[in-house]
């Protein structure tokens, strides 16, 4: 099993949707938050193109917060999903020094927090609360070791990216391009 | 200048300070001592409440997730609304934060002068408050009659407030989202096809094969079901044309972007017309069928061509036909769409016109693809006694002055007001219902002179907006998420009702627009009018009547009825008889040549900027709401601030820095309050700047908005009326760059 | 023009300032980290040579600023904690993937390791010294007794640490500044240098003086020798090491890194001390100051420029 996004570039609309149904969702603090939206825009007017993105952790298989963390909270639960156990995390920061994607904050309570994938959510077989909430429906979650999945299916016949692949990390959020 | 009403901050400095330093010190300092971690809670430990959301007029249902504490932990969507399909926008998701916004209105406020002559609020009870309300309405009825009681609503609990005026004996009243907004569009589409395009739009995005985008756009502003179906739309395969001087969000998911020059747009849609006519592109069927006046048409178009188009509008001739061709390529699954903040330059009943005109000519009414028949329920009316017959009402200010207006004009509304402009029913009180007049107004000297003429204003609102500063009753109204309201019952493909009740009981001394709007009535002796202690027994009487009941809505939230008006679309080669004077669609438009207006519309040149001004162009951004969203916390972690946007080329000329501060001053010489940062991006013309609308709020009780970002209507004093409906003009404003701090006199926001 | 902005989100003021998180503490942590490293292998490098009266400040006096470093760098790294109370975590499992596991298990041994050092001279550097417990006298016998192996133990733990202080930050490839293993080697000797320069600082004897300083100098030339190298990698390599270079050469930190690390902290002291070998009266203080101030100096800019690097953005 390996969870995974795909994120329609094209259908994105940068509302920001995802990053506050997951601050609802997760009791993220107001003035925190674990997804955001990059825009990118190319060219000059009116030759141009812009790019939407829904960003967060990617979960990467070659995950180097995990790696550098020295007591064992940043771990990797069933299907790749990359998290932190609270209780066990003694903010040392070196796993937000380790993370390409700046996916992790100190959270105020002194633990470094992220996204979970919506674990308490997949668990129960449910979506994430962003894949849930996308009025553009431009996001996608699921297994990728299922062909028939949200993910699979849209990244089947679409070309993809990922981001900062030279990093080596192994991301796992594919933005449709 | 003292003037007899000071604008008031509700504010004390005090709490205000011990408001920041809450939040300096609030997260555990040196994080020694463990909190109570508080996840995520589970689906199961929260109970769901119907409701339907307030933060925009989309209106949503919704359920809202309350924990055993008692705190709203989140807002969802419901599945079975085809409003939202399940599926909030960050506004309704982010509701939540306008209950929980620690800035709210708490108690009820009354004007007070104090010893030395300066004014202040007074926290007072809810008897006193309404009691001088009451007391107010009175002394107008007996001294000007009832109809000098104004009404400016916005929203749900506005209808609340409608209700009692019009026992009272007034129909004074006036919204913004009329002539500030949508009016134009209404009078067009009603006079070609003697219907309302509504909200939400009867446009059947999910099953376009082309749509096209004039100056709207779709995903910045928010309207959340057009947003899913124009993304259905993208997966389908749909072609997309975005005709707008600013490559937005819609721009750039668009198979073609026509970058016009501003001003020009009926140009370009009278260039269309003259491709499909010419080139016989046209549903020729339908048009033989269902309209009337094509011959007046093609003799109207016949030299406005391409060519010509091009001139004006710089878009290139062959673009002008490419796209076209692809409209009459998708007909009749095509919208051209009507738009919904359409006030620009004051000839915009017109180019609604145009493009009812094109929808028209694609054979796109009343066609999949096109514009569905759209369906409400009609919920009856709690029974109450006849309304009484005011002596004039909002078509009387101005004795007709804009005929085909349907409803009160706002500006209007101001200057009736003022006793300079000498109309002939003037109004002398007003009641304020969930709308934020000093920013949703253009001309704001003419809103000052107006509230400053009348001699009464009592405003209802959740939040210290910039409109309480000018109360003298500031009437605290609870959040959608703690009362019920009216049914929502807006027509859509299937009729359809929707329930809002209470999730929590309200916070503070904040009182639901229902019992507020009752006790004023109560007071003035109209019981009858009220005839319930509590709101949730006219609904329930209302469901019974619609044969549900509210204990059944309370576990489903939506519930749908089948359409009893006849399918969604018209059949092939139907009957149908239009509700126009003709019966058909009127390509030229009976209506407005009765009353003197072109039948058909024509490009008129609009003013340009002068040498090192810009043209300003705002918009919307899809986190928030006008004005009325900036200081809601989850929303304001979303967008804190506006900017405004400028071309790399004309930054080069000014010197602009990104993220640079500057004031703007517009060609009236009015300048913003506060500084708004510089957005150096190509995706705004080198003529034009951009701005969102709804920030640069004055009022300092406001923590989180006060001067953040610049008000893009303190820069519209040029207000470009349309003379069809009285619609608001907007987009002749033109501003230049102030690099250093300009020093105002009265500059009231710097206290 | 290319334009990326953060729409929603991040832009927000406890997120993006903050992803910069570590500030004064963790430079200082692996400064005092290195130095004591250095003193720490002097002093066991001159026993197992057998010339610790020879180098007597070397061995038995410099030793004493060791421990009070190490405890002051832990304070250091526990005030940098966001989640304190936790911090025993770090000793309920060994993760070799982790420097700062390494780092905390080989302070672990080390520090109490250079109490043990300090005590076990406290006799001969304050006559009439006594422990008053016979345990804790017969455990010093034993320690002097065992006094070379300690020696060996000191001196591997030493150089562990010395690399630990640029591995912890060489294991973070997302701050392409940092991800260079160069760091290892390269902290490890400027650790080392600052550790010769307090001795040099402390030490009265000439000769003892002398022969660091010579020692001292060697490790200068390779210290530069390696940033230079630093730098030749960084041009040679992807788009975001350039990038990450380019803040030394010509960025933001140039004037910083050039003028406080390099002239100040390493080439000035280097010529003093060739002078002071050619017999030329240099103030005996100003090389070792001059060291100690560019040491901290590096470990300082390195931490606060390897923190903007990045890929994204």
């Amino acid at each position: 099993m390996r969870y995974a996004m795909a994120i329609d570039t094209k259908k994105c609309v940068g509302c920001g949707d995802c990053v506050v149904a997951c601050q609802t969702e997760n009791n993220v603090p107001h003035g925190y938050c674990r997804d955001w939206i990059v825009e990118r825009v190319d060219g000059t007017y009116p030759s141009l193109s812009l790019e939407l993105r829904s960003e967060r952790c990617n979960h990467c298989d070659n995950s180097p917060c995990v790696r550098c963390c020295p007591t064992g909270a940043s771990h990797i639960e069933e299907g790749g999903i990359v998290t932190v156990t609270h209780h066990k995390c003694i903010g040392c920061g070196a796993c937000i020094q380790s993370c390409p994607y700046d996916a992790r904050y100190s959270h105020p309570d002194g633990y470094v927090d992220k996204c979970t994938f919506c674990l308490h959510r997949v668990q129960k077989g449910q979506n994430t609360a962003c894949v849930d909430v996308c009025p553009t429906k431009c996001l996608y979650f699921g297994d990728l070791d299922d062909p028939n999945s949200d993910v699979s299916l849209a990244i089947k016949d679409r070309a993809w990216k990922v981001l900062a692949p030279e990093a080596g990390t192994k991301p796992q959020l594919f933005f449709l391009t | 200048m003292k003037t007899r009403r000071d604008f008031i901050k509700i504010s004390t400095a005090g709490a205000g300070a011990a408001a920041i330093s809450f939040k300096a010190f609030g997260s555990k300092g040196f994080g020694l001592f463990e909190s109570k971690i508080e996840g995520p809670a589970s689906d199961e430990d929260l109970t769901p409440y119907p409701t339907y959301c307030e933060v925009c007029f989309w209106k949503c249902a919704a359920w809202a997730y309350v924990d055993k504490s008692g705190t709203i932990r989140k807002v969802i969507g419901n599945k079975n609304d085809p409003h939202c399909n399940g599926r909030l926008c960050p506004r309704g998701t982010g509701g939540v934060g306008m209950v929980y916004d620690e800035d709210r209105l708490k108690t009820p406020l009354i004007r007070d002068t104090r010893k030395d002559g300066s004014q202040y609020f007074r926290e007072a009870t809810w008897d006193e408050a309404l009691n001088k309300v009451a007391d107010k309405m009175k002394e107008v009825k007996e001294k000007y009659g009832p109809e000098a009681f104004g009404l400016f609503n916005h929203g749900t609990p506005g209808g609340q407030f409608h209700h009692l005026l019009k026992a009272y004996g007034s129909e004074s009243n006036a919204e913004p989202a009329f002539a500030n907004c949508r009016g134009p569009r209404s009078s067009a589409y009603f006079s070609t096809f003697g219907a309302y395009v509504g909200s939400p739009e009867n446009t059947d995005i999910r099953d376009t094969k082309c749509l096209v985008l004039i100056g709207s756009h779709i995903g910045e502003n928010m309207h959340n079901s057009q947003v899913q179906e124009m993304s259905d739309a993208i997966d389908k395969g749909a072609t997309i044309i975005t005709v707008d001087p600013r490559f937005s969000t819609a721009a750039a998911h668009s198979n073609h972007w026509l970058s016009i020059k501003p001003a020009t747009d009926i140009a370009l849609l009278m260039a269309w017309i003259h491709v499909l006519v010419f080139e016989e592109l046209y549903n020729k069927d339908y048009v033989e069928q269902y309209t009337f006046g094509l011959d007046y048409l093609k003799d109207h178009v016949k030299d406005m061509t391409p060519e010509w188009a091009y001139g004006i509008t710089t878009i290139e001739p062959e673009e002008i036909r490419k796209t076209a061709r692809a409209m009459a390529g998708a007909a009749p699954s095509v919208i051209i769409h009507p738009g919904r903040h359409v006030v620009w330059y004051g000839d915009d009943t017109q180019r609604g016109r145009a493009t009812a005109i094109l929808n028209a000519l694609l054979g796109a009414w009343g066609k999949r693809g096109g514009f569905y028949f759209p369906e409400g329920v009609s919920v009856p009316a709690f029974p109450h006694p006849h309304f009484p017959e005011p002596k004039w009402t909002w078509k009387d200010w101005n004795e007709g002055r804009y005929p085909l207006a349907t409803m009160g004009i706002t500006t209007e509304a101001l200057k009736a007001s003022v006793p300079r402009y000498n109309y002939k029913h003037q109004l002398k009180a007003w009641l304020v219902a969930g709308t934020n007049l000093p920013l949703s107004m253009p001309d704001k000297r003419l809103f000052k002179e107006a509230a400053d003429a009348v001699e009464f204003i009592a405003v209802m609102d959740t939040m210290p907006m910039d409109i309480t500063g000018y109360a003298d009753v500031v009437l605290p109204e609870a959040t959608y998420l703690e009362r019920y309201d009216a049914l929502r019952a807006s027509p859509n493909r299937e009729p359809n009702i929707a329930l809002r009740m209470p999730a929590i009981e309200p916070k503070y001394d904040s009182k639901p627009g229902w019992w507020i709007a009752k006790q004023i009535g109560e007071r003035l002796g109209l019981h009858d009018y009220f005839n319930y202690d509590d709101y949730s027994e006219v609904i329930d009487w209302q469901l019974k009547q619609l044969g549900t009941s509210l204990e059944e809505m309370k576990k489903v939230g939506v519930k749908k009825y089948p359409r009893k008006s006849g399918p969604l679309y018209l059949g092939d080669d139907e009957d149908f008889e239009f509700n126009t004077t003709t019966g058909k669609i009127e390509l030229y438009s009976v209506d407005f040549a009765d009353h003197g207006f072109d039948a058909i519309p024509k490009y008129t040149k609009h003013p340009e900027p002068q040498p090192n001004y810009y043209r300003l162009i705002y918009g919307r951004a899809p986190m928030h709401t006008f004005s009325r969203t900036s200081n809601n916390p989850n929303l304001f972690d979303l967008m804190s601030e506006n900017s405004v946007w400028v071309n790399p080329k004309v930054a080069d000329l000014w010197e602009l820095e990104n993220g640079q501060e500057v004031w703007l001053k517009n060609q009236d010489g009015a300048i913003t309050s506060f500084p708004v940062k510089v957005r150096v991006t190509e995706r705004i013309r080198w003529d034009s700047v951009y701005m969102v609308h709804g920030f640069g709020h004055s009022n300092k009780k406001l923590s989180r908005a006060f001067g953040k970002g610049a008000s893009d209507t303190e820069m519209v004093t040029n207000v470009m009326v349309d003379p069809i409906m009285g619609g608001t003009g907007m987009r002749g404003n033109f501003i230049t760059f102030l690099t250093e701090d300009p020093v105002m006199e009265g500059k009231e926001v710097k206290a | 023009m290319k334009e990326e902005l953060f729409v929603s989100g991040r832009n927000i003021p406890n997120i993006d300032p903050y992803l910069n998180i570590w500030h004064w503490q963790i430079p200082l942590y692996l400064f005092l980290g290195g130095l004591a490293a250095g003193i720490l292998f002097f002093a066991g490098f001159y026993v197992v040579r057998g010339k610790a009266d020879k180098m007597r400040t070397t061995v038995k006096i410099a030793p004493i600023i060791a421990p009070l470093a190490l405890v002051i760098g832990l304070g250091a790294l526990f005030w940098d904690l966001k989640h304190k109370l936790f911090f025993w975590q770090l000793y309920t499992t060994i993760r070799l993937d982790s420097p700062m596991s390494w780092g905390a298990w080989t302070l672990m041994a080390i520090t109490p390791l250079s109490f043990i050092w300090v005590a076990s001279y406290m006799k001969e550097l304050i006559p009439g010294w006594d422990w008053k417990l016979e345990i804790v006298n017969k455990m010093e016998a034993w320690v002097i007794k065992q006094r070379v192996a300690f020696a060996w133990v000191m001196m591997i733990l030493s150089i562990i640490l010395g690399v630990y202080t640029g591995i912890l930050l060489s294991a973070f490839n997302a701050r392409p500044l940092w991800n260079t293993s160069i760091l290892g080697p390269l902290f490890l000797v400027s650790g080392f240098s600052t550790g010769l320069a307090s001795i040099i600082w402390m030490s009265k004897d000439e000769k003892e003086r002398k022969k660091l300083g010579r020692i001292d100098l060697i490790f200068i030339i390779i210290e530069i020798f390696l940033i230079i190298h630093l730098f030749m990698g960084f041009r040679a390599g992807s788009e975001t090491a350039i990038e990450a270079a380019n803040l030394f050469l010509g960025g933001q930190f140039t004037v910083s890194f050039w003028v406080f690390v390099m002239v100040i902290g390493l080439i000035f002291p280097a010529l003093f001390e060739t002078l002071e070998i050619w017999g030329m009266h240099i103030p005996k203080w100003l090389p070792p100051v001059m060291i100690l101030f560019g040491g901290f100096m590096f470990r300082f800019i390195m931490v606060e420029a390897g923190q903007i690097t990045r890929y994204l953005y």
